[in-house]
């Protein structure tokens, strides 16, 4: 396997798609996966008959309700797919630790054709009762009470059973150390629904000032409302391929120029060695080690913002600007605004597009290097973009760039 | 082991409890004598958390219980307004505290008797346990309050 100047161009991304989106369809999860799977196949100008391998996060889970809306198996066996290769698995790089996952695959040969998928239906499976349905003991249904064990029995038994309380601990850090403040974090919200407002596919488009943003009710300090990603149902595909074979092909090639996928530290939230960061660390400097490009040589960014906190950790780890000074950087929203010098989250985010989790920000970054953004394209016919997924322990990112 | 089993158990919140096992048992049971402890390398003294069959130092296997100070100083925190699920009255603190003799050790826990608003990262907190009455042996979670001399 090999990344960077010496083999540049050994994996492509040549296709991608999404299923509908929305904050609740109520439609089979597995229908919206294969929609999105054949909507990427389609785009790259090929057929199933061409794809010889698959690539999901997380696989199949029950639990959290609609976390997973299918996995490797079922679209395997729906499309009928002869694999030379396929995988899923929890314990990745991030989200995009499938699509890491599948370049090393490409790369050394075990198949030319993976399309890679993330499907999701929280919005669906959480009802018209919300997120607090899904909690052990929320959903006022009978049963006994379960106990916790594994990496939950830290976390549950002291009322800190989601994500939002504990990527809040890290943003807390974050501003005790550094001084970054709401104001501050608030930019990636704003910012976020600013670029929501033109993408027909996202959940929230209404305006919202930093005023706004501020004023919403307080979720766990110091996330408001605002600072947390909308659950939603949709799925989103991308095919992968081989450079020698990315030329059978509709559209021009998107090379993965390198990726990171780097854990340098405990592979957990509490006791990860700097509160202030997380592996998002790692992948982000692993990210560099590939290849010859620098960070000032990209255009654009998509990067995961499950908790508005998480793109600011990735814009510091990635090194669009020092460590800590994330807030100082954001300030404003000039800079990352889509006219600025360094446009994030353009199709709106997880923050206010829907939690594709981790996809989505992949998926925009192609639409964005093809120029197929419509009205939020990015000016100046952007080659080299950044898409990172997660956080805490599961952190992963890649290098795209569109050469011609 | 305490007798008294009202005066300690009348504020309780609802909790979701671990599942004990074998690993884990001394860790969820070990407030009954009123101290916290955590497995510890017999070799190399350091203290192995969430527990483990080896210890990652010196990968000897050699671990046993042993209690610590139970003082700590919070790391971080956040003050919950969310009603994920039923517990504390709200809002409550969530906070990663660092323990005395190894710093590099936290526990994720609530800060209890103390305003919310008075958290802070740095403050110094002693362990406090919330008992879970279970068989065969009561369930004692971890908690913190600001450190006696601290108040």
């Amino acid at each position: 396997m090999a990344f960077g100047a010496s083999q540049r161009s050994e994996v492509c991304i040549t296709g991608a798609g999404q299923s509908d989106i929305g904050r609740r369809l109520y439609r089979n999860p597995l229908e919206l996966t294969l929609d999105a799977c054949l909507a990427a196949i389609d785009d790259a100008g090929l057929t199933v008959d061409d794809i010889d391998g698959v690539s999901t996060y997380p696989g199949p889970m029950g639990t959290p309700p609609g976390f997973s809306g299918a996995g490797a198996y079922e679209v395997i066996d729906a499309l009928r797919l002869p694999v030379s290769w396929y995988a899923s698995g929890l314990e990745l790089s991030g989200q995009l630790g499938s699509v890491i996952n599948a370049c090393a695959a490409v790369a050394t040969g075990l198949a030319r054709h993976v399309v890679c998928f993330r499907s999701v239906f929280e919005g669906s499976a959480q009802g018209e009762k919300g997120r607090a349905s899904t909690m052990p003991g929320g959903g006022g249904g009978g049963g006994g009470i379960p106990r916790v064990s594994g990496f939950t029995q830290w976390t549950l038994p002291f009322s800190a059973p989601s994500a939002a309380i504990w990527v809040a601990m890290f943003a807390q850090a974050h501003f005790d150390r550094y001084g970054t403040t709401r104001e501050q974090l608030g930019q990636i919200a704003v910012n976020a629904r600013k670029n929501a407002a033109l993408n027909p596919k996202a959940i929230y488009t209404e305006p919202m000032t930093l005023d706004d943003y501020l004023a919403a009710r307080m979720i766990s300090t110091p996330f408001g409302l605002f600072d947390c990603d909308v659950p939603c149902d949709g799925a989103t595909a991308v095919v992968l391929s081989r450079a020698d074979v990315a030329g059978d092909t509709r559209k021009q090639p998107i090379q993965v120029e390198s990726v990171g996928c780097a854990m340098r530290g405990r592979p957990s939230w509490d006791q990860f060695d700097d509160l202030t960061t997380m592996s998002t660390r790692d992948a982000g400097a692993d990210l560099w080690t590939r290849t010859d490009l620098k960070p000032d040589d990209v255009q654009l960014v998509e990067l995961y913002d499950g908790f508005s906190f998480l793109s600011l950790s990735w814009l510091e780890s990635l090194g669009f600007c020092k460590v800590g000074e994330g807030g100082p950087f954001i300030e404003g929203g000039q800079r990352i605004a889509r006219d600025g010098e360094l446009p994030l989250n353009t199709h709106g985010g997880q923050l206010s597009a829907g939690r594709l989790h981790g996809y989505g920000f992949l998926h925009e970054a192609c639409v964005q290097l093809w120029g197929e953004g419509d009205a939020r394209q990015v000016p100046g016919e952007p080659e080299v973009a950044v898409a990172a997924a997660g956080g805490g322990n599961t952190c992963g990112c890649l290098l795209l760039t569109r050469r011609r | 082991m305490p007798t008294d089993s009202t005066s300690d158990t009348v504020n309780v919140p609802f909790r979701i409890l671990p599942k004990l096992d074998d690993g884990n048992r001394f860790f969820w049971t070990s407030g009954a004598d009123g101290r916290l402890r955590f497995l510890r390398c017999q070799d190399c003294g350091y203290f192995v958390h969430p527990p483990q069959p080896m210890c990652p130092k010196d990968h000897s296997k050699n671990l046993q219980p042993e209690p610590v100070s139970g003082r700590g100083t919070v790391a971080t925190y956040s003050i919950n307004h969310q009603p994920w699920m039923p517990g504390p009255e709200l809002p409550y603190v969530v906070a990663i505290v660092e323990i005395e003799e190894q710093p590099e050790t936290r526990l994720t826990t609530n800060v209890v008797n103390s305003e919310p608003e008075s958290v802070h990262s740095g403050m110094p907190v002693q362990v406090i346990f919330e008992r879970h009455p279970d068989e065969p042996d009561d369930i004692y979670l971890p908690l913190f309050e600001p450190r006696q001399e601290a108040r």
